[in-house]
């Protein structure tokens, strides 16, 4: 990447106690960037970003902000907007007064304030609301409350940790779609937190999926989802089989891999590894094709279906081959299949992925 | 309707034991005390003839004869000696001189049975200033007790005058207890405040330890803290020792019998009313406010200003007010602690009702610090009320 990085995280770690939260992470993002942090409950996603905002201080390494060392700058300093998932709104200001709240700490004009203050109400899409307190608010217009008094004063950066998870869903798609906006309108760098994986893969430019304090995986939202790296990843982003194989031969893209059956199939692989190496193959199930005979079908296998249950916009099918359970997303407009039905699957070797266990 | 009213009424016996309790122990004395400092019965019912006819005059000289008729015709029916006596005593502290001219009238009056003229028995019942006195005292209901709470006083014209400066400091010390309440509430502020802030902020065991520390001079007797606070606090006490040993004075600094001791202990005492209020006004808070204020771009003391202490205000109002309300009332810790230029309105209550038995006295101050704490109570409840109105 040519880009100078403007966020830099360099192997900085945060240990509480004996327990290592973030461990030796390193993570770059762009100017105008909107990278979200996914990962389970306890990944380290919010200390990360609470580190970023100065509100912790990593136990080792640094964080760089557009060049620079930031770790010994007072949040007050950092000029970061942080949205929380509790809005954190001031209870005791009226939406105005709490968007004000920035400018005037920036000593910026009374006049000037006033207009800045509108303009952002405008832009989040709550105007006439400016003499309410929080608490008349709905949740959503809180959220929005809280964005346009991060939004305000032009911070660096926008921190949001997980500000949609209080939201029912429609409102909360109503959230995702007009912070998109403003992230592309303004040209906002934006890290974003989140366990839902949906918001992750609809939002972001790239998404860093964590574990247990440590980037797995980071790549756009395609990378992610078609190309997982890791079975952590494979399993977290979305819904995937995993077949326990053999890798037989062939280079890091195109190779071909051995079921316990001793059926060979073509599939990709991001390394290439020695011939015997017990993987697992990665197949959403989205990607299996499923058809009477094996004719026209690549990696045919015959299989049985255990059970088919109708989804609205698809058909789930169990489908068992070879003894290992596997489940297909169908298209409605199939021929219907029962309980029972003895079939064929198949699918692309570009779609079937090897991972490392 | 039986079914409706059927809770309702299970509802209120069960309140009942509660109801019946307060209105015994704490209604009923209340009553007894205000009506103890506006009554004054001995010459109304002692003398009653000479009561109903003076409640009648004008007052204007010359004395009516139906007046000095009936009390001699008093004075004659009264066998008992201990009922005149107190009447004696009233009417002698309203004006001296009493104790012997009644003696002298009542002399008088055993010698004979028929009419007594008693302008001839004794000059000064043909001055109507001895008659007015009387009539004063004869109704059953006197402001005297509760003008004398605050130094006043009604002059020979009956009109509303202050005490001189010598006959009663009840003001002086009124005001002394203010300043040593207000004193008290404010170093509780200053030490509550923060130490409200610090728990609020942590968690686990550190914050159950906290808590303890607070809490933990409430379950110990107010005696027994105020003594332990008595030893510490002696010249050669574990204070003054160890700011010696440290070389901080070379002179112990005298803490007992002093108004600096009283504050301590006071406010030893009175921290956790402090301290609990604003705790918990602090808990209902999002935890993340000040980091907010700081991601905003607030210096952490413009944050406290702009942030915390206008959310923590209720709770410091009513920490404060809870804590000026119980100080004005104390008693032991002052009369234990500090010198005698340090006792409080309460302890002048305590000398009127135990030492002098003046009823009429205790009940009289009693009001006076019942009518100053409901007074704040209310200022407090329009304070607060005005707060929600906003919020
Ligand atoms: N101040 C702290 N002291 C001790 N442990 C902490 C502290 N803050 C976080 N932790 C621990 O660090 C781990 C990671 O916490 P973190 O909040 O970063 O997780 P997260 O990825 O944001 O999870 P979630 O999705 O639940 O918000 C957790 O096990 C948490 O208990
Ligand atoms: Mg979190």
């Amino acid at each position: 990447m040519t880009e100078q990085p403007y966020i830099e995280f360099r192997k900085v770690s945060k240990v509480f106690g004996s327990l290592t939260v973030v461990d030796h992470l390193d993570l770059t993002i762009n100017k105008g960037e909107f990278v979200s942090l996914l990962g389970p409950s306890g990944s380290g996603k919010t200390t990360l970003l609470m580190m970023l905002a100065g509100f912790e201080d990593p136990t080792a390494g640094d964080i760089l902000l557009g060049g620079s060392v930031l770790n010994r700058t007072p949040p007050y300093k950092r000029n970061m907007g942080v949205v929380f998932q509790n809005y954190a709104l001031f209870p005791h200001l009226s939406v105005a007064e709490n968007i004000a709240f920035p400018l005037k700490r920036r000593g910026v004009a009374k006049a000037e304030i006033a207009e800045r203050v509108n303009r952002v109400l405008e832009m989040v899409q709550l105007p006439d609301q400016s003499e309410k307190l929080p608490s008349q608010l709905s949740g959503g217009q809180q959220q929005r409350v809280a964005l346009a008094r991060t939004l305000v004063f032009e911070p660096n950066v926008v921190l949001m940790d997980e500000p949609l998870g209080a939201l029912d869903k429609n409102l909360r798609e109503q959230m995702q779609y007009d912070i998109r906006r403003l992230h592309r309108d303004l040209g906002l760098t934006i890290v974003f937190v989140t366990h839902d994986q949906s918001e992750a893969l609809t939002m972001s430019d790239r998404i860093a999926v964590f574990n247990h304090g440590k980037i797995e995986q980071i790549g756009t939202p395609q990378d992610i989802y078609d190309r997982p790296n890791t079975h952590f990843v494979a399993e977290f982003i979305g819904e995937t089989n995993l077949i326990p194989v053999k890798y037989r031969e062939g280079d890091h893209s195109r190779c071909s891999v051995t079921t316990k059956t001793g059926k060979d199939l073509e599939v990709t692989s991001p390394v290439t590894l020695f011939r015997g190496t017990e993987v697992l193959l990665s197949l959403r199930p989205e990607h299996i094709e499923l058809g009477d005979s094996a004719e026209g079908l690549e990696n045919a296998m015959p299989a049985r279906i255990s059970d088919v249950v109708y989804q609205g916009d698809h058909l789930r099918a169990d489908i068992e081959v070879d003894g290992t359970k596997l489940v297909a997303r169908l298209g409605r407009h199939l021929p219907p299949h029962d309980p029972g039905d003895e079939v064929f699957i198949g699918f692309r070797p570009q779609n079937a992925r090897v991972i490392l266990p | 309707m039986t079914a409706r009213l059927g809770p309702h009424l299970k509802a209120s016996a069960l309140v009942l034991p509660l109801v019946l309790f307060l209105a015994l122990f704490f209604v009923w004395p209340i009553i007894a005390m205000l009506k103890q400092s506006v009554s004054d019965p001995v010459v109304h019912n002692t003398l009653s003839q000479t009561s109903a006819i003076a409640a009648q005059w004008n007052g204007k000289a010359p004395v009516p004869a139906a007046l000095q008729d009936a009390l001699v015709a008093d004075i004659r029916a009264t066998t008992d000696r201990q009922e005149m006596g107190a009447v004696v005593r009233r009417l002698n502290s309203a004006k001296s001189g009493f104790r012997t001219l009644m003696r002298k009238t009542r002399r008088a009056i055993r010698k004979t049975d028929g009419p007594i003229n008693l302008g001839e028995v004794d000059k000064r019942w043909n001055e109507v200033a001895w008659w007015h006195t009387i009539a004063q005292a004869s109704s059953p209901y006197t402001d005297r007790y509760l003008l004398a709470a605050l130094d006043y006083g009604r002059d020979k014209h009956n009109q509303i005058v202050a005490l001189p400066e010598d006959a009663s400091a009840n003001r002086t010390i009124l005001a002394r207890t203010f300043v040593i309440s207000l004193s008290v509430m404010l170093s509780c502020l200053a030490i509550g405040l923060p130490f409200a802030m610090v728990i609020a902020s942590t968690s686990g065991w550190l914050r159950n330890v906290l808590l303890a520390a607070v809490l933990l001079p409430l379950w110990t007797s107010l005696l027994v803290r105020t003594t332990a606070w008595f030893i510490i606090l002696q010249n050669n006490g574990l204070i003054n020792s160890a700011l010696q040993a440290l070389g901080i004075t070379d002179q112990p600094i005298p803490l007992i019998f002093e108004r600096t001791g009283v504050i301590i202990a006071m406010t030893h005492v009175l921290l956790p009313f402090m301290v609990l209020p604003i705790y918990s006004v602090l808990l209902s808070m999002p935890g993340n406010l000040m980091q907010a204020a700081s991601s905003l771009g607030a210096h952490p003391i413009v944050a406290f200003l702009k942030v915390m202490l206008p959310l923590s205000a209720r709770g410091i109002a009513s920490g404060s007010l809870l804590v000026f309300m119980s100080s004005i009332g104390y008693y032991i810790t002052p009369a234990l602690i500090g010198g005698p230029s340090d006792q409080m309105i309460s302890s002048v209550i305590a000398f009127y009702a135990t030492e002098s038995a003046n009823w009429g006295m205790a009940g009289a101050l009693g009001l006076v610090l019942l009518s100053i704490t409901l007074l704040l109570y209310v200022v407090y409840g329009r304070l607060s009320a005005e707060k929600k109105g906003v919020a």
